[in-house]
């Protein structure tokens, strides 16, 4: 049964389109889909590699705007912003690692937060390139979104092979290793840093495809929205702590309750503009109670309810 | 010329009332070995309670000093003390779980903020606000003419009498002494009898309270909206860098080279290129100086010694 639990979940999910959902359904799906590959992305590197990053927001933002600038600017289609965003990631996450990787706990938390921070202030100032606070606006290209939503459930998938591919391989125990005590790792002749900067490349590359396809789907980023601190960096990592730290399935269920709560409380009338302080209560009461996420810590929950039935 | 001096006093001046902001920043990190993520929020939440009694009361934002700072004393004890601490005990895969929880309290006060009293930009209109004094006005044959503004002034010489205070408590007093033994080492000073927790709610008290006065003293030449906090947690991040994680006398210096910087960018650069100024200091130091300027102080000292 479990063997199979991925494949029916696929299929599953190949299938939804054809139920019939309303658009603001499918709408919240393919948002689903697209966090959950924010929060994968962000798990290899942060919850395998035990590099705790908030400055995800750079890549997304960078994968955005290579789609965006590319419409505006060059006036082709927007999709190749994928293939533009993979270089340009590459080079963004080599440059970072070469000055975040070699720092450790809270210096490399600053720093990503730093870095993240300065891509917006950049993006802010660039206004030639960017149009600054203006902001990108772009033709979608399907005004249905089936088409969109296969797209993403596409980027899902791949999101999904490559972190199972990379955690299940000889990679995979490296990042573990660095993640539980890097000294010993580095004295059995892990190269720490290399392995490091294999995940922050692995992970940004991935951010950036979600990136560019909120471009695509969404047809409008300014730097506040894709570079923001509280909007994406944060909420990525709200995803995998609510969903699952070092968990497959972990950012999937963090990026659907994260999503479906994000638009319940938005719809609530007056309670809706506190959907940050309601985001802020879950998390502080995640890390708390269970801090390994509800994946992570699905044994201990479901203990919990065994002995309150018992 | 002119125009350099008038940036270097105004970035001295900023730099002053940054580094107030950096220390309590600091002090939580030495005692605690954890990023206080929550700190700008801490002083918007301080220049909220300033800013309505200056409203209701039309109580000056200077004598909110003696009313702000001990409140968030206070809170910040009481944050320490039951979301802080239990956290410490959790077992989890990840280390920066405290740093996280942090930034959680952080959304939950700006979006607090942000319901109860609007995002709407406010400020102290307090009488004295653009009073300056003048270099002509002391010496009547000055080659060039340089301004001080009033308030600017005030804020920065109560920064630095708030400074003095801090260092005496932390050098003279018994308090200070075990807060110091908490930061160098944890089990050392258990052994002596000090009481490990308790010191860690006063840091994180004093730490607050630290923040929560340089708000007081930015209100008057400042203004307000919710979203200022996560501004001034960056800065104070890029202070504690800068001066040396846990060094006090490095987030002085630290501050006051950000505010030079600072002000010299806007001055020549632009004033939207100010942050981003900020954050090429930051990240200059970690390259470059990854101990901050506290290792340059200890290095000049081991030299002497010898």
């Amino acid at each position: 049964m479990k063997r199979y639990f991925p494949i029916i979940v696929l299929a599953v999910l190949c299938v939804l389109p054809l139920v019939g959902l309303n658009t603001y359904l499918m709408h919240i799906v393919i948002l689903s889909v697209m966090w959950a590959v924010c929060g994968m992305a962000w798990n290899l590197l942060g919850g395998y590699c035990g590099q705790v990053s908030f400055g995800h927001a750079a890549f997304f933002g960078t994968g955005a705007y290579c789609s965006g600038i590319l419409a505006m600017k060059f006036k082709i289609s927007a999709w190749y912003g994928f293939l533009l965003s993979v270089p340009l990631n590459v080079a963004v996450a080599l440059s970072m690692g070469l000055i975040v990787l070699r720092l450790r706990g809270p210096y490399f938390v600053l720093a990503t937060l730093a870095i993240g921070e300065v891509f917006r202030i950049f993006a802010e100032n660039v206004v030639d390139l960017t149009n600054g606070n203006l902001g990108i606006m772009i033709e979608r290209t399907w005004v249905e979104k089936t088409q969109f939503y296969y797209i993403v459930l596409g980027l899902g998938l791949l999101a999904y092979a490559v972190v199972k591919f990379i955690t299940e391989s000889r990679w995979g125990y490296y990042f573990v290793a660095i993640r539980e005590d890097q000294d010993a790792a580095e004295s059995l002749g892990i190269n720490t840093t290399l392995y490091k900067t294999i995940a922050l490349t692995v992970s940004a590359v991935l951010t950036g495809f979600a990136g560019s396809f909120y471009m695509v789907y969404m047809g409008y980023i300014d730097p506040q929205i894709v570079f923001s601190l509280g909007e994406i960096s944060i909420l990525m990592i709200m995803v995998v702590m609510v969903g699952g730290v070092a968990t497959f399935w972990g950012p999937t269920v963090g990026a659907v309750i994260m999503v479906i709560l994000a638009e319940l409380i938005r719809s609530i009338p007056r309670v809706g503009v506190a959907y940050q302080t309601l985001f802020g209560i879950l998390l502080i009461v995640i890390i708390i109670y269970l801090p390994n996420g509800l994946v992570g810590d699905f044994p201990k929950i479901r203990r919990m309810f065994q002995r309150g039935a018992a | 010329m002119e125009p350099f001096l008038q940036t270097l006093i105004a970035g001295i001046l900023l730099g002053g009332l940054y580094s107030l902001i950096g220390i309590g920043m600091t002090l939580i990190l030495g005692v605690m070995k954890i990023i206080n993520l929550t700190h700008g929020q801490l002083m918007m939440v301080a220049m909220y309670i300033t800013f309505w009694l200056f409203s209701i009361f039309k109580l000056d934002p200077y004598l909110s000093l003696f009313i702000a700072p001990p409140l968030l004393f206070l809170f910040g004890m009481g944050l320490q003390k039951f979301l802080i601490d239990p956290v410490l005990k959790v077992e989890s895969i990840l280390p920066h779980n405290q740093v996280i929880l942090t930034v959680g309290i952080g959304m939950v006060l700006q979006n607090l903020a942000t319901i109860f009293f609007t995002s709407d930009y406010r400020s102290t209109p307090v009488s004295y606000a653009t009073d300056a004094w003048y270099l002509s006005d002391v010496w009547k044959t000055a080659p060039i003419e340089l301004s001080l503004s009033f308030s600017w002034t005030i804020s920065f010489c109560i920064a630095v009498a708030i400074t003095i205070m801090l260092w005496y408590f932390l050098a003279k007093t018994d308090t200070g002494k075990s807060i110091r033994a908490t930061a160098q080492d944890l089990d050392a000073a258990m052994l002596m009898g000090v009481n490990v927790n308790m010191m860690r709610m006063i840091t994180f008290g004093i730490g607050s309270a630290m923040v929560a006065a340089s708000g007081c003293l930015f209100i008057p030449i400042y203004y307000l909206f919710p979203a200022l906090g996560s501004q001034f947690t960056l800065i104070a991040f890029v202070i504690t860098i800068l001066g040396g994680m846990g060094s006090t006398m490095g987030a002085i210096i630290g501050g006051l080279i950000l505010g030079v910087f600072e002000s010299v960018t806007a001055t020549y650069v632009g004033m939207g290129w100010a942050p981003a100024g900020r954050f090429v200091v930051f990240i200059a130091a970690l390259v470059f100086l990854p101990g901050g300027v506290a290792s340059l102080l200890k290095r000049h000292a081991i030299r002497k010694s010898k």
